[in-house]
């Protein structure tokens, strides 16, 4: 029931781009098609529920103070958490690397879509946010922190997936000239992230 | 939309076209120091990015970290300093490095160098400003991946001189800092009637007959505005602003 | 690029070194940036709980003069078991109830903080609980009726700037000053933060921040989830006619 509970939580509550505004830069700037942005989406989602866990276990036995006390009992007033930053960041480089690999060579369409912004989910927030929000909750296992990064990386692809397919209508309507293209994007991502605060208190 | 995206690949091949010009006069002397300090084109680098390519508004770069710490003013400045201290510094040590980094592991060489300076910061403001550091919780390590100092980094600094480089980042932590506090300002007045914690529209009594000020009069603080939603609604509508006096901005 | 560059910066043996070059000097320079100011760090966090515990008392210090009134005011630091008895051997002010809340409550320390500030004592437990975003912690000080509350401390990790984190502000602690922990029938009830509570002392209400309904119950699930625990060891303080629950 936990886990359940934590799921929704992390897609509709604690959602990586509605409450907290994480990763907008490369869900501004992909979501201009459904397909593009269904696929940066999957990314995303693929490289949050990897990186969570890894650097839940970083952080629990490397980081941490008294990380090290599975070492023997000398280790345990080491404290490595200022390297915290730089682990998170190279196991993100690293599988950023590996996805970019991937789809290159299986997907060549899309990684011709997705262009400089796959190298680009390195630096989006939503992934680095992820791991530091999962430091910050201090999960109790890695099942946890595991569900934590999935949802999270679920609720990411849901808001990419809901602009993308609004801002394809948009496209014909009439929008007043400077509000074009990236205003009336802030303010419909305003809208739906409203509509998303009315998940919040739900406690399954 | 369209535009930024075209963008980047002009923008890196007049960076290229840039680098190869001053490679060549690096050799015979620094071409930097025949410029004067804060000639026109420096001075372009420092003013540009306050209207005419604001990170925020014309880049789309680095909303990510920041719109989140926006309902009040002074998390909002301190924010923005730190972002320019990272900046600064990062497009510096990048532009130094330039002809040695390795191509191929460019993208994490750049994200040490931001990632130990941001650690840096993190640990000197633990250490001397600590309420300021537990205000900016979290905030303070997305620093890192704020899109806005990587991409000034692969669009500026690995074809420029240091000094160029150093301008760019300040002027770009400008911009964006602008817009932060544009946004905590109306944020903070609106929704809590306050501007860095004090009370400017009047106080709120229980009645309206303690009520002072404005609240006098029957005003309301509007909640909304504290809340996530209004940030992103609140830089709608500053583009709004900006593209409706700078036409050439919109977007076809 | 230069052709002479980019020959130079490809090669494998070259990216290695570099690679190799880079992070032991990362390495070193935030080791060293770490080592040095880690004291430091450390010294704040501990004058930051200490002023915290002190201003549920009444006593408003900086965090630089935190240390000495500490020691002035607070008299006793004792850990409990929840049967009320007292433990040896554990440091009350080392606790860390986050760990302390994973375990269940047999195995759990109570860290109790008995203050004494001009000639009236106080007993300060430490809170912690859950808010809408992260977790929320605190101190509240009784008086030595152990039922009237004589002041708070929150703090949050991330709650809503303006909303759920005005429970910090001080008019909003206010509102807890002499309320009673134990209701009329002698059951240990907390204070709860409701809508349109009252500013009656004599309800266990105080009056909620509109727009924070969901940390303000977690304020008050805090507050008697925390000293429930305690209440074995109250009864033996207590004159009042405490319920058997």
């Amino acid at each position: 029931m936990d886990y359940i509970n934590l799921f929704v939580r992390s897609i509709f509550i604690e959602n990586m781009i509605f409450a907290y505004f994480l990763g907008m830069c490369s869900y501004l700037a992909v979501s201009k098609t459904v397909k593009t942005g269904v696929g940066l989406g999957l990314a995303v989602v693929f490289v949050l529920s990897i990186t969570v866990p890894i650097n839940f276990l970083l952080d629990q036995y490397l980081l941490r103070p008294g990380a090290l006390s599975w070492l023997g009992a000398e280790y345990a007033t080491i404290d490595l958490s200022f390297l915290s930053f730089i682990m998170f960041i190279a196991v993100i480089a690293a599988m950023v690397q590996l996805v970019e690999m991937v789809v290159e060579k299986f997907a060549p369409a899309l990684y011709g879509a997705l262009g400089i912004f796959l190298p680009l989910i390195a630096v989006n927030c939503a992934i680095l946010g992820g791991s530091l929000f999962m430091q910050q909750k201090d999960f109790g296992g890695i099942g946890e922190a595991a569900t934590y990064g999935f949802g999270s990386g679920i609720g990411w692809f849901l808001a990419i997936l809901g602009i993308a397919a609004i801002r394809e209508k948009i496209a014909y309507s009439n929008v007043p000239a400077p509000l074009k293209g990236l205003g009336i994007t802030f303010i419909i991502t305003g809208l739906m992230a409203l509509g998303f605060m009315s998940f919040m208190g739900i406690k399954l | 939309m369209a535009q930024e995206i075209k963008n980047k690949p002009e923008q890196n091949a007049e960076v290229n076209q840039e680098e190869k010009k001053s490679e060549m006069i690096l050799f015979l002397s620094d071409s930097e120091e025949k410029e004067h300090f804060l000639s026109k084109a420096n001075r372009k680098l420092l003013t540009d990015p306050l209207d005419d390519d604001n990170p925020i508004t014309v880049q789309v770069l680095g909303i990510c970290s920041a719109l989140a710490i926006t309902v009040q003013l002074e998390p909002a400045i301190v924010m923005a300093i730190a972002v320019m201290a990272v900046m600064a510094f990062s497009n510096m040590i990048i532009s130094a490095m330039r002809n040695m980094i390795p191509n191929r592991i460019r993208i994490i060489v750049q994200l040490v160098v931001v990632a130990s300076l941001v650690a840096l910061v993190d640990q000197v403001l633990r250490a001397y400003a600590y309420d300021v550091s537990k205000q900016l919780s979290v905030f303070i390590g997305l620093i890192i991946t704020n899109c806005i100092v990587m991409g000034r980094l692969e669009a500026f600094a690995l074809g420029n001189g240091i000094y160029k480089s150093f301008l760019d980042g300040i002027g770009n932590a400008a911009g964006y800092g602008l817009i932060l506090i544009i946004v905590a300002f109306f944020r903070e007045l609106l929704g809590a009637g306050k501007l860095f914690g004090y009370e400017v529209l009047g106080h709120k009594g229980v009645t309206l007959a303690e009520s002072t000020g404005l609240y006098a009069l029957g005003y309301e603080n509007n909640g909304l505005m504290l809340l996530s939603p209004m940030a992103l609604i609140v830089v709608g509508i500053i583009i709004w602003v900006q593209r409706a006096r700078n036409r050439k901005l919109i977007e076809s | 690029m230069e052709e002479k560059t980019v020959n130079k910066t490809n090669s494998n043996s070259y990216t290695f070194i570099f690679a190799i070059v880079m992070v032991i000097v990362v390495g070193v320079v935030l080791a060293f940036a770490a080592t040095s100011l880690q004291p430091r760090q450390y010294e704040n966090m501990r004058q930051e709980k200490m002023q915290n515990i002190l201003a549920t008392v009444g006593v408003e210090t900086d965090r630089a003069g935190a240390e000495a009134l500490f020691n002035e005011n607070i008299k006793e630091q004792i850990v409990l078991d929840n049967t009320g008895k007292v433990k040896e051997g554990v440091n009350a002010f080392d606790v860390d109830l986050a760990k302390e809340l994973k375990r269940s409550p047999e195995e759990q320390n109570f860290p109790l903080y008995i203050a004494e500030v001009e000639g009236d004592t106080y007993y300060i437990v430490p809170l912690r609980g859950a808010g809408l975003w992260n977790a929320i912690f605190g101190y509240i000080a009784l008086k030595d009726d152990v039922n009237t509350v004589k002041g708070v401390v929150f703090d949050h990790l991330g709650e809503t700037p303006g909303l759920g984190a005005e429970i910090t502000q001080e008019w909003f602690r206010e509102r807890f000053t002499d309320e009673k922990i134990f209701n009329d029938n002698g059951e240990l009830i907390g204070v709860s933060v409701v809508k349109g509570g009252s500013t009656s002392k004599d309800d266990n209400k105080v009056d909620a921040i509109s727009g924070a309904t969901i940390t303000g119950d977690g304020v008050s699930d805090m507050i008697s989830e925390r000293l429930r625990h305690y209440l074995p060891y109250f009864k033996s303080k207590t004159d009042i006619k405490v319920a058997n629950n």
